[in-house]
């Protein structure tokens, strides 16, 4: 009965969607006040219906109610709690409604905050966003209804993907899909903005939350991705540089770009046209992301099961939109006229610069992820993209921007002295240059790359932190200090943001450069040494669990004789699903990772034991929670919560930097 | 002042086309050792590649021939009804991998034998229990997994 509810819950919502699509809109074209009032409503009504809808699902999986169909294929009466209810979206069904119900909340936060945008353009956003929310209800409703029913109900569930039972991929597709789906909002005020044919200093601080909100999302949801395979895979690869993973890698870079494009129109007035391509484009990638994860069109290790025919849908939801934005923006981007100009050394062309190179990588990533799709139909070759591809031609196009990234932001707004900036940015450069020679020292006749990469890391963290510096003008000491306390929380969040992403580049490329890995058969009681530490595999033993069996090892490691840790590496074994996993035992530290892996049982006695040393491994996602950190900061700024209210008046005095331009 | 926008977008699309420029020509560079094309085993024993090349096999584990827990060494053969290429893979099995289980490896053929660097097994949720996957089709609304 709940499920029927929450079927009919869903059409409901549909029905409210395609009004909400159509009456805004010709309110808005006639200038029909109360049409265009009925947006806001609507955009509550339909977030309820689609909440109570996803609700009536959880409450099937809560109470194991083993009569629907998608509970009997992913869940089981032995779950522990957490995993029934993130077992919701742990499938394809659950997971299109949890898609939609964040469209719905972006539409409803859309509505709500928006008091003070104009009526018409209020309208217009509300409208498109629900155009979009209703092609993906009838993508749930036409292809993958979630409340279908068994005529004959079995006594237990199927149980979820043991691999996905886990916390730190069960949190991974919502944060995920807060990120791919903010960006909705972003493409909904582009498309209102070019039927409106005005975009303002106004319209950038309206958008800019939204897409640095959507962008935080995106970071947080693709760390917690690459973390889960770190630990959970077996042997601590974070990144593979798969389809799946480049579908969120290609929405998360022109949202950056996104991000920095935006502060121009909001501060500047120009490149307003780039602006609303890349919102359209950003959009576009997530719904090609969409497309990429849900046909099974590329072959994924992480595929979720795959139809044809949901691809097909897919594929013509994203032709549409994309077709009738880009259709629309071609009849209307030449009615932007930029009114700030730049000159050639300033702020404005840096931000320029980083557009174009985040725009080019994501180009050279999407080239890449396709390739295989492009090569079977034009050449009839099947071959795969690897891994070796990325690092020749996307790593360059990071480490330009790794370069000028302090640079530029140490530039003032319209025209800057180079020299200025040079002999602002003395220190840093000195900093990278010994920490580099160090490194260099160090490390005697191996790959270049980590020397580089962390010099960069820390040419991002140094300059930052200039930066921030700079903006604290002249004078004494304490002065300076309490004037650094009190800058804008935006400064803070894009100082902070900048420094994560040094500290992600200082361990990848540590991670990439000095890993070590040693795979042995080891005898219980056997002691070996891995790249000074002394590991002892003291006992293999069974342990029961919830829902698995273990075999759990139990191995001590040591170093110069000082214990260093106990770790308990086990592999389990789900019976439910007739699947078994291996669980890494990890001991994380600052400047380097443990990482334990049990194997197979050898023939003569004994175990195969993996061990790898895993240098500033967790600097890496150390660095997107600190990127995260800072857009919360900056989201934080009481400037955003008076763009989202007075919008106009709080674009002339946004400009946080006057002291820097001194 | 109009003139300076103008001459401000010329460069802005000047820069844009050049990164683009040479992004192709990365793209095209990288390309020349970043695929990995995919042969079953059938064309492989037609056509062996040169160890030199890194490829893609493909195909069921051929049941009865894998060997675990023999040293550090994990040896296999790699089938596809038509043909079959015996595979050897020092590092870590995925956990779905098993005879009669589709495979894709990466690695080089060197005097024929596949020495694979990369195993992929897939960890999705094409498996489910005999039992149930008989009771579901009963009901009529068992699928077939793709692929």
């Amino acid at each position: 009965m709940i499920a029927e509810l929450g079927h009919f819950a869903l059409l409901l919502a549909a029905c409210v969607a395609l009004v909400q699509a159509v009456v805004p809109m010709v309110g808005a074209h006639k200038g029909w006040a109360g049409w265009m009032a009925m947006a806001a409503p609507a955009a509550t009504a339909q977030l309820l219906l689609t909440a109570f809808s996803f609700s009536a699902l959880t409450y099937a999986f809560v109470v194991s109610d083993f009569s629907l169909k998608l509970v009997v294929e992913n869940s089981h009466s032995l779950k522990p709690m957490l995993y029934k209810v993130t077992g919701v979206w742990g499938n394809h069904e659950g997971s299109m409604l949890l898609w939609v119900l964040i469209l719905t909340l972006y539409g409803a936060l859309a509505a709500w905050f928006g008091g003070n945008l104009p009526p018409s353009l209020k309208a217009r956003v509300l409208g498109v966003q629900s155009a979009v929310t209703l092609a993906f209800m009838a993508f749930i409703i036409f292809t993958s209804n979630p409340f279908l029913r068994l005529a004959v109900p079995p006594l237990d569930g199927q149980d979820l993907n043991p691999l996905l039972q886990d916390p730190g991929l069960a949190f991974h597709p919502p944060f995920l899909y807060l990120g791919y789906v903010g960006l909705s909002l972003t493409f909904s005020f582009a498309v209102a903005a070019l039927i409106e044919g005005r975009v303002d200093a106004a319209w950038g601080g309206w958008v800019r939350p939204w897409t640095l909100a959507a962008w935080v999302f995106l970071t947080i949801g693709i760390a917690l991705g690459s973390w889960w395979a770190y630990y959970e895979l077996g042997w601590g690869g974070y990144w593979f540089w798969d389809p799946v993973e480049n579908a969120s890698f290609m929405p998360w870079l022109l949202a950056a770009a996104l991000l920095h494009s935006a502060i121009v129109v909001e501060k500047r007035e120009s490149l307003k046209s780039w602006t609303i391509l890349l919102a359209i484009l950003a959009f576009g990638f997530s719904l090609i992301g969409a497309f990429i994860v849900r046909s099974g069109v590329l072959t994924s290790v992480h595929a979720f099961a795959n139809d044809p025919e949901r691809g097909v849908f897919i594929l013509m939801i994203t032709a549409a939109f994309m077709g009738g934005a880009l259709t629309l923006f071609a009849a209307r981007a030449g009615a932007m006229q930029a009114k700030g100009v730049f000159g050639l050394v300033s702020r404005e062309s840096a931000l320029v610069a980083n557009n174009i190179l985040l725009a080019v990588s994501c180009f050279v990533v999407f080239v890449g992820t396709i390739w295989p799709l492009i090569a079977e139909m034009l050449f009839d070759r099947k071959l795969s993209v690897g891994p070796p591809f990325f690092d020749a031609a996307f790593t360059p196009f990071m480490v330009v921007l790794a370069v000028i990234l302090p640079l530029g932001a140490l530039m003032p707004w319209k025209r800057a002295k180079l020299d200025r900036v040079a002999r602002q940015l003395l220190l840093p450069v000195i900093a990278t240059f010994l920490i580099a020679a160090l490194v260099w020292t160090f490390q005697t006749e191996r790959s270049i790359l980590a020397p580089i990469g962390i010099a960069l890391g820390v040419w991002l963290i140094a300059g930052s932190k200039i930066d921030l510096w700079s903006r604290t003008g002249r004078g004494d000491l304490r002065s300076r200090l309490r004037r650094l306390w009190n800058l804008p929380r935006a400064d803070w969040g894009k100082t902070i943001a900048h420094i994560g992403l040094g500290v992600t580049f200082i361990g990848i490329s540590a991670l990439t450069a000095w890993q070590s890995e040693d795979i042995r058969v080891a005898q219980v009681g056997e002691t070996f040494d891995v790249g000074g530490y002394d590991v002892t595999l003291a006992d293999v033993r069974r342990e029961p669990g919830p829902n698995y069996d273990s075999i759990m090892a139990e191995m001590v490691v040591t170093r110069n004789g000082r214990p260093v840790a106990v770790l308990f590496p086990e592999k389990r074994n789900y019976p439910v699903a007739q699947m078994p996993t291996t669980e890494a035992a990890i001991d994380n530290g600052i400047f380097r990772d443990l990482y334990l892996v049990i194997g197979d049982p050898q023939a003569q006695g004994g175990w195969a034991v993996r061990t790898y040393i895993k240098p500033f491994a967790n600097w890496i996602w150390a660095g997107a929670i600190i990127m995260s950190l800072g857009g919360f900061v900056s989201l934080s700024d009481r400037r955003f919560r008076v763009a989202a209210g007075a919008g106009r008046d709080a674009a002339p005095k946004g400009d946080a930097s006057p002291v820097a331009a001194e | 002042m109009k003139s300076l926008k103008k001459q401000r977008r010329i460069q802005v699309i000047a820069l844009a086309a050049v990164a683009l420029v040479i992004a192709t020509g990365m793209i095209g560079y990288a390309m020349r050792d970043g695929i990995n094309f995919f042969r079953s085993p059938s064309e492989v024993i037609a056509e062996p590649p040169q160890p030199t090349e890194t490829f893609r096999i493909g195909g069921l584990v051929e049941e009865g021939t894998l060997e675990r827990g023999q040293g550090e060494t994990i040896r296999f053969v790699v089938t596809d009804g038509g043909a079959s290429v015996q595979v050897t893979f020092r590092g870590v099995l995925p956990d779905l991998f098993g005879e009669g289980q589709g495979m894709v490896g990466t690695g080089r053929l060197v005097d024929g034998v596949f020495e694979a660097s990369e195993i992929l097994a897939k960890h999705d949720e094409t498996y489910m229990p005999k039992e149930v996957v008989d009771a579901l089709k009963e009901q009529g609304v068992y699928q077939e997994p793709e692929s």
